[in-house]
């Protein structure tokens, strides 16, 4: 029998108030919680396990990602997540679906990133029987989730689902895993004065309100120190601080650094901001942590990448640190006046305060000195080609500073994060902590639906991208207009570096001469794809590219001996540096 | 180091293998443990014997512990005036022609005969670690066919002797 779509779609309706209402299974329950948690958008990937909840969600009013690899869908949550401020949802099915974003939830729980993921599961029945697609993911998931639940009762589903988002979102944020057993999802869900769905969470109340007396102390510290400095981290960006951290600092005159995940704190062009710290990080914020009398930390972790040899660093320095999390107080860093708070609220504790203000203008100077004497530098020539800086800069001046980046990890996102100057907090999306290659490009994709107005740059390396790279069909089914920048240098590049560096230059399966056509591979999924090879062909060609409103891949060979400086070998102090200048 | 540590928790499924999972993760050395719902069926109390470098790692072990979202309170209960609990089930090689001879042994420990065979008798024996441990010494020279020990509970007494200085931010 052939029926139009109207008919079709009679047939779906709710019957009228002759019979009583439609019984709601699990999977009903679920979408109705998404939708009363706002979600607007989910990353996914149908299977088995999740039928019943793709079914709910079928002529659903939420949208639906369908990415082309469970990997693709997390990383997207991330990317959506990080610029939205907003909790990334996804859903895998079970078995290999859920063991698929083990790398995603990784990644968010180093990052702090804010996810609720649903892994389907097999029914309760059969659950330890080594059934088809089973697998143990909350063993599995349980160093890698800030929490993580599996549903044993359909009357539970509410209240597991609303204590997933107000865990991930709350507190320091982190990914939370919800394993839902397919009879749970069928189940028929009868309400009673217990299924209200409240969260009931007596183990779990995150301290934001910072303690009076450790701020005092900390104001004082600051308005008598002699050579501050602050340090920002993601903390600020997830607190929406910025703009009280920039207030700080200018009120104080201390200048500020960031951790590679707390860029965008303050504007990348700002006075008083002296670079990125760390490994990578400017001579100037590293030497200035060495030589401050006062360290405040906002909102960091104090990172390996960051505080190099633990035993030198900022040796003068007395510690402030402030973090919503207590276990990160002390745990690398001795700390003498710690705040367990959110940061904005500290900080506008802090600037309640008012202290009188210290002298640090000898202190901005000789800082001044250093960034005059010790820039970040390139060699550049025509005989040596293109340069991965280079690309990073043009970037930066086509987009005004104020587009959407997001990388993977390595030598690309080094570059980004040196050279692409952040006008706007939540516009940098890099994998900082896990440091996981194929995040960059489906988070672009997240981010750009996060933000459909921005421009939204994913710079990646050749090697990085192909772990991800089947996310072009999202591209090219959707339009969506990010761009794609790989700075190709055939190589892993950081891993080639410290081949050369630290390994007698034994490159040992790190160099990737055979690639795919990038041009040509984009061309299949409908993309426009450019290949760029001198730095004039990237002027004329980066701004066309960038320009143009539709997704493009952008294939840019660069040189493939450039290293990332200037550095801090492992095991060395901050001071001590090397490829500070020129040769 | 050797500390004592007490974590109240939410008892559901679980919640055991977060606690010690989460000790593994970040390289604590678990020597013995014991779990028990409280009074409070829904509540768990774990006691840990936990062995740490310095005061640095069992500050940060207190506060991963705290954070978890199934636990209620941590406490360290070392420095505190405690009792301290384990019991043994100890098999022993004991014929008749020396079985008077060991219940003299045992008996200053209070430790109860719980099964005799025709030349093995089980004994039961409760106390700290350290009588657990002088008790089987004892026992060994006779030859020890079997031994099972609890680990070690433990609870704050009621009255106080010193004060124990607090962590810093817990």
């Amino acid at each position: 029998m052939k029926m139009t779509v109207e008919e079709t779609e009679q047939m779906y309706e709710e019957p009228e108030a002759s019979v009583a209402p439609k019984q709601l299974d699990g999977a009903d329950v679920l979408i109705e919680t998404l939708k009363k948690h706002q979600v607007e958008v989910v990353f996914g990937y149908p299977g088995g396990a999740v039928l019943p909840i793709y079914d709910a969600l079928h002529k659903n009013p939420i949208r639906h990602i369908l990415a082309r690899h469970e990997q693709g869908a997390i990383h997207a949550a991330e990317g959506y997540a990080r610029v939205s401020g907003k909790v990334g949802v996804v859903i895998a099915t079970s078995g290999p679906g859920a063991t698929n974003v083990v790398t995603g939830i990784a990644d968010a729980m180093m990052d702090s990133i804010p996810l609720v993921v649903f892994t389907g599961q097999v029914a309760t029945t059969v659950i330890g029987t080594d059934a088809f697609q089973e697998a143990d993911i909350i063993s599995i998931t349980q160093p890698i989730t800030k929490h993580n639940y599996q549903v044993k009762d359909v009357a539970d589903l509410p209240r597991i689902v609303n204590e997933a988002f107000h865990i991930a979102s709350t507190g320091r944020p982190g990914p939370v895993v919800v394993d839902i057993p397919k009879n749970m999802a069928t189940g028929i869900f009868s309400p009673t004065d217990e299924t209200t769905g409240e969260v009931n969470l007596p183990g779990y109340q995150p301290t934001t309100t910072p303690n009076f007396l450790q701020i005092q102390k900390a104001a004082n510290a600051i308005s008598t120190a002699k050579q501050p400095l602050i340090l920002a981290g993601a903390g600020v960006l997830f607190a929406k601080a910025s703009d009280q951290l920039v207030k700080l600092a200018e009120k104080y005159q201390i200048p500020v650094t960031n951790t590679l995940l707390g860029l965008g704190t303050i504007e990348g062009n700002h006075p008083l901001f002296i670079g990125m710290a760390g490994m990578h990080g400017t001579y100037t914020a590293n030497m200035a942590i060495q030589t401050c009398d006062l360290l405040i930390n906002v909102g960091a972790r104090f990172d390996d990448r960051l505080t190099g040899n633990l035993a030198h660093f900022a040796p003068n320095a007395k510690v402030i640190h402030v973090d919503i999390d207590p276990a990160e107080i002390g745990k690398n860093v001795p700390t003498e006046i710690p705040i367990v708070a959110d940061a904005k609220e500290a900080l506008l504790a802090l600037l309640e305060q008012n202290a009188p203000n210290g002298n640090t203008a000898a202190w901005l100077e000789s800082l001044q000195i250093n960034q005059e004497e010790y820039p970040l530098f390139y060699e550049a020539s025509e005989e040596k080609g293109l340069l991965p800086q280079q690309v990073v800069e043009l970037i930066h001046e086509y987009t005004n500073g104020d587009a959407v980046v997001t990388t993977d990890v390595g030598q690309h996102q080094m570059w980004a994060a040196q050279y692409y100057k952040f006008n706007h907090p939540h516009n940098w999306v890099t994998s900082g902590g896990l440091g996981t290659m194929g995040f960059g490009f489906p988070a672009a994709i997240g981010a750009q639906l996060a933000k459909p107005e921005a421009k939204v740059v994913s710079i990646v390396g050749d090697a990085g991208f192909q772990m991800t790279l089947q996310e072009l069909s999202l591209l090219q089914e959707m339009r969506i207009p990010v761009k794609i920048v790989i700075l190709n240098n055939q190589a892993l590049g950081m891993v080639r570096q410290w081949q050369e560096t630290f390994h007698g230059e034994r490159y040992s399966h790190s160099l990737i001469p055979v690639q795919p056509d990038f041009v040509k591979l984009a061309a299949a999924y409908d993309i426009k794809g450019y290949k760029i090879e001198t730095y004039e062909d990237a002027k004329a060609q980066l701004k066309e590219a960038l320009a143009s409103d539709e997704p493009v891949l952008i294939d840019c060979r660069v040189v493939q001996k450039e290293k990332v400086y200037p550095m801090v070998v492992p095991g060395t102090a901050l001071h001590e540096m090397i490829g500070v200048k020129p040769e | 180091m050797k500390r004592i540590i007490t974590v109240t928790v939410i008892n559901q499924s679980g919640v055991l293998n977060r606690v010690t999972g989460l000790l593994m993760k970040r390289q604590f050395n678990i020597e013995s443990i014991t779990v028990g719902h409280t009074e409070q069926p829904q509540i768990s109390k774990m006691t840990f014997v936990v062995n740490v470098e310095d005061e640095q790692k069992l500050e940060q072990l207190l506060k991963q512990l705290q954070k978890q979202v199934d636990v209620l309170k941590v406490n360290d209960i070392t420095e505190k005036s405690i009792v301290v609990r384990e019991l043994a089930l100890v098999k022993v090689v004991a014929p008749p022609t020396v079985r008077a001879e060991i219940n003299s042994i045992v008996e200053p420990f209070r430790a109860a005969t719980i099964d005799t065979g025709k030349n093995v008798v089980t004994y039961q024996v409760t106390g700290n670690p350290e009588k657990i441990d002088a008790f089987i010494d004892l026992l060994k020279p006779y030859g020890i066919k079997d031994l099972t020990r609890t680990g070690v509970t433990a609870f704050v007494r009621e009255t106080q002797k010193v004060h124990t200085p607090q962590l810093s931010i817990l």
